[in-house]
């Protein structure tokens, strides 16, 4: 989030404003502290029910939207990674003490494949130059960009809506049911997997509980859902966790 | 978007899905639904709205709450690259809406905690 707020610091003054969107269906409990540590000066707001997924199609995170001064979206859906980071001469790597299994998804996350600086060379070229720049896609390519749509695709985004609403009324039992079933119908979005995924919560990862994302060490049989972060990304390849930029 | 019991309210229907009630029908875009009931009051039956529309739909008895999908015209997550509104709220409650922001350049940047 802070790096956030940088960049919409740094660009603001342009006629630009940045808008963060939490997707949790927990809402502000599961937001609160990561915007708080922030203090943005930006607009954050918080999705509980992913409205981002069903009306844009966001299925990872960090994605970004841009849309221009009318309101024509330019850019759709699109891999956002933070911008570069400066070297601070920190040491590199995981704390020590992490359990095996965060240590193994932090060992996967290094191998996600990102271009910041290719980002963030095509949208400070879209801020200063607007329509003139390259990276300002027309309507139809805007259209034809756009994430995919079906029916069964549809029916999955009113599964994970369910869920979502079955979650804020603390029916964990209905949520599972329409989370599986979201899963199934909308097989691409991390987001649907890892939202449902976060909240089967593991005492053991202290303060990642919410990163473990996968069976309970003690208790495996009991993972309600097919897929784990951890299976998932070995079997889908952690290069191809993030759609790459497309010029 | 959620409904409970059996009707939904005509309003939010048309802020949450961008289709808008015309004497033709339900429209967005070009494309206009013809629907089998009148569409001059504030709740319309929910069920045959999908129905007429094609929309997916999800029952939750339990919950006595229903779930309508978005549509799927044209086979992409967007039919127009009119950006759809969105309104959601802040860590105070207080909601934003997309529009609000006209006039500049916008960044959307979706992020979880997770």
């Amino acid at each position: 989030m802070s790096v956030w707020r940088a960049l919409r610091d740094e660009v603001h003054h342009l006629g630009v404003e940045l808008i963060t969107v939490g997707l949790d269906s927990l809402g502000s409990r599961g937001c609160r502290a990561a915007i708080e540590a922030a203090a943005p000066t930006h607009p954050a707001l918080i999705d509980t029910h992913h409205d981002l997924a069903r009306l844009f199609g966001v299925v990872n995170i960090p994605q970004s939207i841009w849309i221009d001064e009318a309101g024509m979206i330019v850019r759709p859906v699109t891999s956002a990674p933070p911008p570069p980071v400066v070297d601070t001469g920190a040491p590199a790597g995981p704390p020590p003490d992490l359990p095996p299994r965060m240590m193994a998804i932090m060992g996967e996350a290094a191998h996600i494949e990102s271009d910041p600086a290719r980002y963030h060379a095509a949208l400070q070229d879209w801020i200063h130059r607007g329509a003139d720049s390259p990276h300002a896609l027309s309507p139809e390519a805007v259209i034809a960009r756009a994430g995919p749509q079906s029916a069964e695709r549809a029916l999955g985004h009113a599964h994970f809506e369910l869920a979502c609403e079955a979650v804020v009324h603390d029916q964990k039992a209905i949520a599972v049911e329409h989370f599986q079933a979201a899963h199934r119908l909308v097989p691409d979005s991390w987001t649907y997997r890892r939202q449902a995924w976060s909240l089967e919560t593991v005492a053991a990862a202290g303060p990642f509980e919410r990163f473990w994302q996968g069976p309970h060490p003690d208790h495996p049989e009991q993972w309600p859902y097919q897929g784990d972060w951890l299976t998932d990304i070995r079997a889908e390849g952690p290069a191809n966790y993030y759609q790459p930029w497309k010029a | 978007m959620i409904v409970y019991g059996q009707t939904i309210e005509k309003r939010a229907f048309e802020a949450a899905t961008g289709w808008t009630f015309k004497p033709e029908g339900a429209c967005k875009a070009e494309t206009c639904i013809p629907l089998p009931f009148p569409t001059d009051t504030d709740a319309l039956p929910a069920i045959a709205l999908a129905d007429a529309m094609n929309l997916p739909l999800v029952e939750e008895p339990r919950m006595n709450a229903l779930a309508i999908g978005p549509d799927s015209l044209g086979g992409r997550a967007l039919s127009s690259a009119k950006a759809p509104e969105l309104c959601l709220p802040d860590l105070d409650g207080k909601q934003h809406r997309l529009s609000d922001f006209l006039g500049q350049k916008i960044i959307v940047y979706a992020w979880a905690p997770y």
